[in-house]
């Protein structure tokens, strides 16, 4: 059975109250129609659901989300994957700002572009490892303080002399890594990062979820992959190790 | 370049009373006592930590400061000399542990607390019920009640979550990682006996002490450290920290060498990674993005639990209070400058925020002032030493207090200030095994038990004086504190008239 909201002039305590008693009684598929800046859709839920979101939900969408799947069938707004620790967020459009922030586990796919200060720490811990995707251009202060994780930016569609992310790319990032399809000017990076090329395991990692990527906004995997990628890691997952007089 | 840092203690051992059993060289944990063919001190090594004092079955061992490694001068002190000396060897940012341990003015010693005398009699907390019993969380604006068709009244108001304290104490913010597991055990325990709340601090919850979900604050900090929806869940309260009085608007960085396995995965982090967390929350720019956050907080525990936010105590934090309590917190925690920290830039923690009593005193005036006071209840943190302050802060318009050196102190430590080298001869503020093992959690949950029943039954006594048989009567009753030796200002801004003065 699916569920069908209507979430029309619905505050959002409301609406999601309906959605966390009707996942407790076993109900795994909701429909939200009419979404329209409700906030903390999917907020902590536990169970393998999914949820359908047609038209803007509001902010922290999926924010301590362990394990359902969400579909936004337009743009997403600020705070999307906050906290999150599993499961799937597929926005087909573009995502505000403080996507992913502390992010843990599980997926973000971004058909457009992001905001500002995307994947803010996020982090990861041996095999749970948070994977962003963005289509489209990301602003400043991307990756910032990365602790683990995959962050990658396609830079699909751009307008000619817009660049793929902002400034302050990865500062403070001590861990995980950022995969760039195409360039980056040097005076945009942090001082903790390096770019190097790919190496067969990056290209394995990066074919994996692009893979998934493409089917689930219809796109052209080789195509992608045809441009050339460069990666971002952090010099040191100690950066400021140093820093102190003892 | 060998350092030209003298050492800043000297030990001294009496050998004709040392029999060599070398107990000293096994508990020195920084590496200053040596076996040769007898005990031989590496003076510079030594930060008074009085492991070895405390062992040594013959109390050979004494230390002292190294009162001739500087010419005396009212200026430049041996410490500042010694904070240039060192940095011009490193180039570093001088790092501490502790709190605030400058001589500035503790105004807790200069506020009195009233008494009865014949006109209202005082009351014997030994024979009459004293009724310490706390409540945390937002209160109504108003009860309303219902009459049922039998005739009972009932409450109609919906009453927001409220945490029951049975004494109005509750241990400090101490993380996982700046201090040892044994440590967060011995508070969890004494927490549970004592009808008190410990605080997980930034570092996540180890899951052995997820029994204890009932007596746990659980920390949401800007790193995020630990935190998924079990988590919050596992939790009497949840905290979102915003600041900490040792270091008010800097984060921290818990260094590799502490991440072990254990750590790592309360975290969430790759061992013998840094644990770094941003000096803000990267989703709080404002009061209405903390409000996003302490709703998110609400819809994953269902509304089930009050959120704390925590702030340091600085200039603005009256107006800073208002703006939490209208954002939605259903408690504040105001964390003044002489708090404690496991590590700390020095010239943060010696010269930034303002002392707890007078941002105490700020703040409730500002809540009572606007009408909100009810909405939140107040919690006092940072260098509260015994139940005198605690009565006094309560009088100021405390709900509860926190204490956090206090309950270390408890627990062994000596406040030598080392904590965040990790080499804690104590067992509290380290991660080596063979350290960590030093402090048994059963003892010091039974140590810790027996401050708390101490002060409830002090605190007992101060009521009784007063003529008061709850805290309730208490709170906020700055009527009943006198200050003496403050300048009219600080006196006006405590609410406190001077001592000598009647009603």
């Amino acid at each position: 059975m699916v569920m069908r909201i209507d979430c029309k002039g619905l505050y959002y305590r409301k609406q999601n109250k309906i959605i966390r008693d009707a996942a407790e009684e076993g109900e795994t598929e909701f429909i939200l129609d009419n979404a329209n800046g409700q906030r903390y859709i999917g907020n902590g839920i536990e169970k393998n659901i999914k949820i359908t979101v047609n038209g803007v939900p509001g902010n922290d969408l999926a924010m301590f989300m362990n394990g359902p799947t969400i579909i936004v069938n337009a743009n997403a707004q600020d705070g999307v994957a906050n906290t999150m620790n599993a499961g799937e967020v597929i926005v087909h459009g573009s995502a505000g700002d403080v996507i992913g922030y502390g992010m843990r586990g599980g997926k973000l796919y971004v058909r457009g572009n992001i905001g500002y200060r995307a994947g803010i720490h996020a982090k990861e811990y041996k095999k749970q490892i948070p994977i962003i995707i963005a289509g489209g251009v990301a602003g400043d202060f991307c990756g910032e303080y990365m602790a683990g994780g995959v962050l990658v930016l396609l830079g699909l569609n751009r307008g000619e002399g817009v660049p793929i992310a902002g400034n302050y790319l990865g500062t403070g990032m001590h861990g995980g890594v950022i995969y760039i399809r195409g360039e980056v000017d040097e005076y945009t990076l942090g001082k903790e990062v390096s770019v190097l090329p790919l190496d067969k395991k990056d290209l394995k990692v990066l074919t994996k979820h692009l893979k998934e990527y493409c089917e689930h906004f219809g796109l052209d995997l080789d195509e992608i992959m045809a441009e050339p990628f460069i990666k971002l890691q952090p010099l040191s997952n100690r950066p400021y190790g140093c820093l102190y007089a003892y | 370049m060998a350092s030209e840092l003298p050492p800043e203690f000297i030990v001294k051992i009496a050998y004709d009373r040392c029999r060599r059993c070398k107990r000293c060289v096994m508990n020195c944990s920084f590496g200053c006592m040596q076996f040769t063919d007898r005990v031989v001190p590496e003076h510079k090594l030594c930060v008074a930590c009085q492991r070895c004092v405390t062992f040594c079955p013959e109390h050979a061992i004494t230390i002292t400061k190294n009162e001739l490694a500087y010419k005396e001068n009212a200026n430049w002190s041996p410490e500042t000399r010694q904070n240039i000396l060192k940095q011009a060897e490193t180039g570093g940012i001088l790092l501490t542990g502790m709190g605030n341990p400058r001589e500035y003015p503790i105004l807790w010693d200069h506020l009195l607390v009233d008494a009865c005398q014949v006109t209202n009699p005082s009351i014997d907390p030994l024979r009459e019920p004293m009724e310490l019993r706390t409540f945390l969380g937002r209160k109504p604006d108003r009860l309303e009640f219902v009459e049922s068709e039998y005739g009972e009244i009932d409450l109609a108001t919906e009453i927001e979550p409220q945490v029951r304290l049975d004494v109005p104490v509750v241990f400090g913010a101490m993380s996982y990682g700046a201090v040892s597991l044994n440590v967060h055990r011995s508070l969890a325990m004494a927490a549970a006996r004592s009808g008190t709340l410990m605080n997980t601090g930034e570092g996540g919850l180890h899951k052995e002490l997820y029994p204890y979900s009932g007596n746990v604050i659980v920390q949401v900090a800007s790193g995020r450290f630990g935190v998924h929806s079990e988590y919050l869940n596992t939790s009497a309260m949840v905290e979102i920290k915003i600041g900490q009085g040792a270091k008010p608007g800097i984060g921290g960085h818990l260094p590799g060498e502490k991440v072990d396995e254990d750590i790592s995965k309360t975290r969430m982090i790759p061992v013998g990674s840094d644990a770094i967390s941003p000096a803000p929350h990267h989703d709080i720019y404002s009061i209405e993005d903390l409000s996003q956050l302490i709703y998110a907080i609400k819809e994953a525990t269902d509304y089930e639990k009050p959120v704390s936010v925590k702030i340091s105590a600085v200039h603005n934090v009256a107006a800073i209070a208002s703006g939490i309590v209208r954002a939605g917190a259903d408690v504040v925690t105001i964390d003044g400058f002489r708090g404690g920290t496991g590590a700390a830039p020095m010239v943060i923690r010696d010269n930034v925020g303002i002392p707890i009593e007078l941002a105490l005193a700020a703040v409730d005036e500002r809540l009572r002032s606007e009408g909100i006071r009810n909405n939140a209840s107040i919690i006092c943190a940072g260098g509260i030493r015994n139940s005198g302050d605690m009565a006094k802060a309560i009088a100021l318009g405390a709900d509860a207090v926190v204490i956090g050196t206090a309950a270390l102190v408890a627990l062994g430590c000596r406040i030598c200030q080392k904590c965040y080298t990790g080499n804690c001869a104590w067992g509290i503020a380290t991660q080596k095994p063979e350290l960590v093992r030093r402090l048994d959690p059963q003892v010091g949950a039974g140590r810790l038990t027996n401050l708390l029943t101490a002060w409830s039954l002090e605190l007992k006594e101060v009521l009784g004086s007063l003529g008061v048989n709850s805290i309730e009567s208490l709170r906020g009753s700055r009527e009943r504190l006198r200050g003496i030796g403050l300048d009219s200002q600080t006196l006006e801004l405590l609410g406190v008239k001077p001592a000598g003065v009647g009603q």
